[in-house]
């Protein structure tokens, strides 16, 4: 593993560094917005990723919910957490764009809430793994999950559907959008090598959900093997 | 230019922080192995 991890790894960074070049140095100037559109880069490619990384919790979510099987429950763990961390990080850098483009820091249109909303339901959900106990954690956090996703399509129509202060979709937007093919050189080349880095990292994070799940069973497999070996209950006592 | 430097080293940050705690995880997977091999 440690092989085909160094050499992801190694491609996933050049591409970060090409992207990087790309979007600091060859995508030209936004006219109104100046330098700080390059924010844009990073923002665009990092929502995108986080969708992708909610799709693959739902699918995964729904496979356990019918197969219930444990790698599709550590496959749905470790994209929810991955697809926060991309959440996080689009709800970061959206108000530090926002602040000297806008004026303020946040508004509450339906495109920032709906992805507020998104991140809270994640993030609930981590909640739901990391501190609820019981055989039932599982499927109440698939079935959480399955729901949770329905807010994805919101947030990805809602600046089609409602007037916000966030701008409209450049990217298959409809008549009078679009952007300078250098800048859509960069965006793209950017959601690749964030695509191949979540990838990545989430790759890790299945291999040591599937870790942990294989110690805890092996944890239960000795418990039960100790209660065999000394009974709970002593037979002479009884007599 | 301080919000797009600061927009790309919060990414980063986000994103180095987040490795380290799966780093974490498995040292600690590996301990409980280890303590599982005794």
């Amino acid at each position: 593993m440690r092989t085909k991890l160094t050499i992801f790894g190694l491609i996933a960074f050049a591409l970060l560094s090409y992207g990087l070049y790309q979007a600091m140095i060859v995508a030209p100037t936004e006219a109104t917005m100046g330098n700080v559109q390059r924010i844009f880069y990073y923002h665009v490619p990092s929502a995108w990723t986080a969708f992708l990384m909610f799709f693959a919790n739902f699918l995964a979510s729904a496979w356990y919910l019918i197969k219930r099987g444990p790698r599709a429950d550590a496959f749905a763990l470790a994209s929810a957490e991955v697809g926060v961390v991309f959440c996080t990080v689009v709800l970061i850098t959206g108000p530090l764009w926002a602040r000297p483009v806008w004026g303020i820091w946040w508004t509450w249109d339906a495109r920032l809430t709906t992805t507020l909303i998104l991140w809270l339901i994640y993030v609930s959900y981590l909640i739901l793994r990391r501190y609820s106990s019981g055989g039932q954690t599982p499927v109440l956090a698939a079935t959480l999950a399955i729901f949770g996703f329905i807010d994805v399509p919101i947030v990805y129509l809602s600046i089609r559907y409602f007037r916000t202060q966030h701008p409209q979709p450049v990217i298959a937007g409809g008549q009078g959008s679009g952007i300078d093919p250098l800048m859509l050189k960069a965006l793209l080349i950017n959601w690749l090598a964030f695509l191949v880095f979540g990838a990545i990292v989430l790759w890790v994070r299945y291999k040591l959900e599937r870790a942990r799940q294989q110690v805890e069973e092996a944890h239960a497999l000795r418990e039960e093997q100790q209660y065999e070996e000394k009974p709970l209950i002593n037979a002479r006592a009884i007599r | 230019m301080k919000f797009l430097y600061a927009a790309y080293a919060v990414t980063w940050i986000i994103h180095l922080v987040y490795l380290g705690i799966i780093a974490r995880g498995y040292s600690r997977v590996r301990e409980d192995i280890r303590e599982l091999e005794k």
